[in-house]
Parts: structure tokens; sequence; C-alpha cells
């Protein structure tokens, strides 16, 4: 049964996202494209990309555009309890654990270790957005077929990013109006 | 305190107005969190919040969702919890399902997909950026057991594409094992 199914998919994205942010999205492309084929890989990176520009956590958005998109507003719902049960239950333990023993050492000791390997996840799930972004989707990485002014704005972006501090927001709506303003100039 | 109706009130309308407007993720929503909730309201002591937060950090799940569970259990208990989850998710439910119409009806109108083509390039950046900092702070943190983690991770997970739950079940248990090898150190 679909419901189920997204309601079990979204559990698992759910229990499984240590850290926040983007944590959750390796898990997302890995259920939801990998493994069930709800989502194409471009379809995916969209939905990223409007995560970003809408409040909101990305599993939370995933779980409702995912939902939507398979199987109504019934099959959204699904997918968000899914996505917040998990949360609900542990975050309810570890609150009555902490108050008793207000030791957390354990708990602190296993995030240590998975923070390296989230940011590790992360990286892996941005080198298929970038690749992307820049080749398509299904279309081989070959150097002729890289799209330059995407690659360009990508850089750009960093550069905003990285040496300006430049709010992730406007420089996606930046990166978005460029693209559209130099098709429009060159008649693509 | 005010009677029970006014407080779930007050917190359903307080998590609404945050969750709705509050881009750049769960981090930045526990901060102001805690400026309603303790700076303005002083329902909760800023001591208390600190430990709230770390709870909401360290369990699995979007730290927002997390940290309205924690902060509606703190003052309302199960029901406060629940009330505080809804106001959390009734936001991005809301923007993304319309969202999900627009998108299916203009993904192929020229200029949103332009527009949409250049924020994905935008987005890759984002995320590189976000990678950069969250490595860099993993690297200068000179545990070689974390950069390992790391590094093998990325491994893992990018060149031979294995299940980010497995890799996170892995970690999860290592972190376990290096807490308890630290434990038994320090006690000797």
């Amino acid at each position: 049964m679909i419901y189920l199914e997204l309601f079990w998919s979204f559990l698992q994205i759910g229990l499984f996202s240590f850290g926040g942010g983007y944590a959750a999205m390796p898990l997302i492309q890995e259920r939801v494209v990998t493994n069930h084929q709800w989502l194409s890989m471009p379809e995916f990176t969209d939905l990223v990309t409007i995560s970003q520009m809408t409040p909101g956590p990305i599993a939370i958005n995933s779980a409702t555009f995912v939902g939507i998109k398979i199987a109504g507003i019934p099959g959204a719902l699904a997918a968000t309890f899914g996505c917040i049960l998990p949360s609900c239950i542990i975050v309810t333990l570890i609150a009555k654990l902490y108050l008793k023993y207000r030791n957390m050492a354990m708990l602190q000791g296993v995030l240590n270790s998975l923070r390296p390997a989230v940011v590790a996840m992360i990286a892996s799930a941005g080198i298929s957005i970038l690749i992307t972004a820049l080749w398509g989707s299904g279309a081989s990485i070959l150097l002729s077929r890289t799209n330059w002014l995407l690659a360009a704005i990508f850089v750009g972006c960093i550069v905003l990013l990285q040496k300006f501090r430049m709010n992730p927001i406007w420089v996606m709506v930046l990166a978005g109006v460029v693209n559209t303003a130099f098709s429009l100039l060159t008649g693509k | 305190m005010e009677n029970k109706k006014h407080v779930l009130l007050k917190i359903f309308v307080s998590t609404l107005y945050l969750s709705a407007f509050t881009f750049g993720g769960g981090y930045v929503i526990v901060t102001l969190m805690k400026k309603k909730f303790v700076d303005e309201y002083h329902w909760i002591e800023d001591g208390e919040m600190l430990d709230l937060v770390a709870i909401a950090q360290s369990a699995p799940g979007a730290i927002a969702v997390n940290g309205a569970i924690v902060v509606g259990y703190k003052l309302a208990g199960i029901i406060g919890a629940a009330v505080a989850i809804l106001a959390t998710i009734l936001p991005p439910f809301v923007i993304i399902s319309l969202i999900s119409v627009f998108y299916n009806a203009f993904r192929t109108n020229f200029l949103v997909s332009q527009m949409l083509e250049g924020m994905q390039a935008g987005v890759a950046a984002v995320i590189a950026s976000v990678v950069f900092e969250m490595a860099g702070g993993v690297i200068h943190g000179n545990n070689p057991v974390s950069i390992a983690i790391m590094v093998l991770a990325f491994i893992a997970s990018c060149v031979l594409q294995i299940n980010v739950i497995y890799i996170i079940l892995i970690c999860g248990l290592l972190g376990v094992i290096r807490t308890l090898i630290e434990k038994r150190r320090e006690t000797k």
C-alpha cells in the first residue's frame, strides 16, 4: 500500500537524520530517488532548491512534496506523520532520561562520531546535485556537454558565499536571474 | 501560570509564527525560540533552555520539530508538544502543497525552468559552502579518528554507493565503542 510505503520511508528518514539542516538530504535522496524512484534526480534537485527558498525543515518539505506527488494530500499526511514520529518518541525519551540522569556523555560520544560521517554524506549528495545542475540527468559527464554558463554561476555563487558572506537565499535568486537573463539575451 | 487554554494558544501562535518566517534551518529557529520563551515570556529559565536545545539537536529528525516538542512538552505536557508540532509543520505543509501545484503547472514554462536551472547551480554552491565549513570544523578538531571517519564515509557513500543508513549505523556503533573506551581509560 502506497500510504504505508510513504510512511515507512519517511519514518526511516526521520529516524536516521542526525544533526539537522542538510543531514536529512542524503537520506531523502537514498529513499526517494534511488530506492523508490518517486522523484527523478532533477526533481529532487528542484525540491532541495525550493526547500532552501521556503521556511521549514527539508525533511518536512520533502514529505509534503513527495507525498502529494505520489498519493495526494493523504499521501503527504502519511509521509509527514512518518517523518515526525521518531522525533516525538525519541525526544520525549531523551528528555526523560536526561532529566533523571543529567548525563549525555554517551549520546554526545555517538554524535561526535556521526558528525564527520554526516558531513561526508552531505558532500556526496551535494556532488550529485552539482552533476545534475551542470550536466542534466542521465547525460554522461563529458566536457563538451557541460553547461558552462551554469558552471560559471556556480563558481560565482561560491565566491559570493565564501568571500562576501552573502545571504544564501539572495545568492540563489541572483543565480536564477542571471541564468534567465542570459537565455533571454542569447535567445535560446 | 496563566490558564491552560491561553498557554496552549500562545504556544500555537508563537510556534506557528516562528515556523512560517524562519529561513535558514533548525539552528536559527531554536535561537528564536529561546528569545521568545525565555527572554520575552519568561516561561523557561535560561539554563534549562540550553539543555532543551541540546536535546533537540542531539535527537534524530528536524531540529525545528524537536525544538517544538521539547518546548511544548516542558510548558504544557503531551498536549503542549502536540500543539507545538502542529504549529511547526503547518506552514511548510501549506506552502509546499501550494508550490507542488504550481510546480507541476509551471515547470515546463521557459522562464520558470531557466530560473530553476540557475538556482540549481546556486543551491549546489550553497551546499558546497556548507560542506567546506563543516569539513573545516572536523579537520580543525585535529582528531585523527574523526577525520578518518569523514574520509571513509565519503568513499563509502560517493564511490561505493553504500546505503547511507548502514553508514550511519556503523558510525553510531563506532561512537558507542569510542565512548566506552574513553570511559574505561578515565576510571583506570
